[in-house]
C-alpha cells in the first residue's frame, strides 16, 4: 500500500509531540503553562541569604510554598518597584489562594542593602514579599545558578551608583523546582494563569 | 505724533512678547504622580507632557524644593537585562505628547528634605531648553501604585503602549 502524503509529516509530529510530552515528565507532572516553561531546565530553588527579619534562611525554608525569585536592588526608583507592583496585583488577583505565594526579592546591591532597608522596601509592595541579602559572592552564586547577571555602575561624585540585573522573574513549584519564567513584560494574565496552576499543584508545607 | 510713537513702539513690544512664547507656554502636563519609597529611596516620578506648539520642546529636567536632586533618566532592557541611564533632554514633538511612565523615561528623585507621604501634593518645577519653566503639582503615591489612579483631564484615549492596570 503506497503510503498517504500526509503521514510523514504527521508521524514527526507526535514522535515530536511525544519527545516533549516525555522530556517535560522530568520529576513532576507536565502543567499547560502560558510563559516559558523551565521544568528540567534549571535547578532547584538553594540559596544561603538573610531575610529581612535578619534571619539566614536557604531555599530549603521556602519549601512547601510557590516562590517568585526576582533579583533588584532597592535604590532602583523605576523598574524594580514596577515589577514588585504588578507582582503584587497579580498576587491580589489570586485571592486567599496566593497566601501560599511568596515573592523572594533578592539584593543585587550588597554594599547599600541590609535586612532594615530591605524590610521597609519589601513591604511596601506586599505581605507576602520577603527581601533577601547576603554577601556578594553568595548572591553571584544564586544569580549565576539561574544564569542571571548583575553589574555595578560606575558612580557620580557623590558615590550614587546604579546597578544593571536581569529583568527575568523565576516561579518555583512547592517543592523548590524550578518551572516558569517571566519577563517583566509578561502580561499579568499569563502569570496569573501559571501561578494558578503552580498554586493548586503539590503538597503544602 | 508722539502718541504715534508709542502705539508703534508699544505694538512692537506686544509683537514681540508673543512671537517669544515660551517652550513652557505650549506646554499641558497631566497624570503627574511619584511613587513614593521607604525612608530616603530615591523616588521616580511620572508625568504626560503634550506640546500644543508648532515647534518641538525639549524637557530638559526638573527641580524641586522637597528633592535635594532630581534627574531626567530613562529604564531600558536589552537581553533580559534592565539598566537605568541619565539623558540630557527628552523631546515633546510638536502638536504631539510624551510620556514619562514606568519602564521608560522618569524623574528620579533623590534625598528627599522632609518625608514625602502617599497622598501628598509635590511641585516639581518643569525645566525646557528655552529656560522656561512650567511648576507642576505631583501626586505622591504608594509604592505599589501602577499609574496615577485619577482620571483627571484624562483625555479619552489617552491609552499608550503601557498597560494601565489600576491597583484597587
Amino acid at each position: 500500500m503506497k503510503p498517504r502524503p500526509w503521514l510523514r509529516p504527521a508521524l514527526v509530529v507526535m514522535l515530536l509531540a511525544a519527545g516533549l510530552v516525555l522530556g517535560g515528565c522530568f520529576r513532576g507532572e507536565p502543567l499547560p503553562f502560558r510563559l516559558t516553561n523551565i521544568s528540567g531546565h534549571m535547578p532547584d530553588l538553594d540559596f544561603n541569604l538573610t531575610d529581612d527579619n535578619g534571619k539566614a534562611v536557604t531555599g530549603a525554608d521556602y519549601r512547601g510554598k510557590v516562590v517568585l525569585l526576582y533579583f533588584g536592588y532597592t535604590h532602583c526608583p523605576d523598574v524594580c518597584p514596577l515589577t514588585l507592583a504588578q507582582l503584587h496585583v497579580v498576587l491580589q488577583r489570586l485571592g486567599p489562594l496566593a497566601d501560599d505565594a511568596r515573592i523572594l526579592f533578592v539584593s543585587v546591591d550588597p554594599a547599600r542593602d541590609t535586612p532594615a532597608i530591605m524590610h521597609a522596601y519589601v513591604n511596601a509592595f506586599d505581605k507576602r514579599a520577603v527581601g533577601l541579602v547576603g554577601e556578594a559572592r553568595r548572591v553571584e552564586a544564586l544569580s549565576k545558578r539561574y544564569r542571571s547577571a548583575f553589574t555595578r555602575e560606575p558612580g557620580d561624585a557623590d558615590g550614587n551608583y546604579e546597578v544593571s540585573h536581569s529583568s527575568a522573574i523565576y516561579l518555583f513549584d512547592r517543592q523548590g523546582r524550578a518551572r516558569v519564567l517571566a519577563t517583566p513584560s509578561a502580561s499579568q494574565d499569563d502569570l496569573v494563569h501559571d501561578l494558578h496552576l503552580l498554586l493548586n499543584t503539590g503538597a503544602k508545607s | 505724533m508722539k502718541s504715534t510713537l508709542l502705539t508703534v513702539l508699544l505694538g512692537g513690544l506686544l509683537m514681540a512678547g508673543g512671537a517669544r512664547a515660551t517652550d513652557a507656554d505650549h506646554i499641558r502636563a497631566s497624570h503627574a504622580w511619584i511613587r513614593v519609597l521607604p525612608g530616603a529611596l530615591p523616588a521616580g516620578a511620572y508625568v504626560t507632557l503634550e506640546n500644543h506648539g508648532d515647534q518641538p520642546v525639549a524637557l530638559r529636567g526638573a527641580s524641586s524644593t522637597v528633592y535635594a536632586e532630581v534627574m531626567l533618566h530613562q529604564s531600558s532592557r536589552a537581553g533580559g537585562v534592565s539598566r537605568m541611564t541619565a539623558v540630557d533632554t527628552l523631546t515633546v514633538p510638536a502638536h504631539g505628547k510624551a510620556e514619562l511612565a514606568p519602564a521608560g523615561y522618569h524623574l528620579m528623585l533623590m534625598q528627599p528634605r522632609t518625608p514625602v507621604k502617599p497622598g501628598d501634593r509635590v511641585i516639581l518645577t518643569l525645566q525646557f531648553a528655552d529656560g522656561s519653566t512650567l511648576a507642576t503639582d505631583f501626586l505622591a503615591r504608594p509604592a505599589n501604585a501602577l499609574d496615577a489612579g485619577d482620571d483627571q483631564g484624562m483625555p479619552a484615549m489617552d491609552h499608550g503602549s503601557m498597560p494601565h492596570s489600576h491597583d484597587h
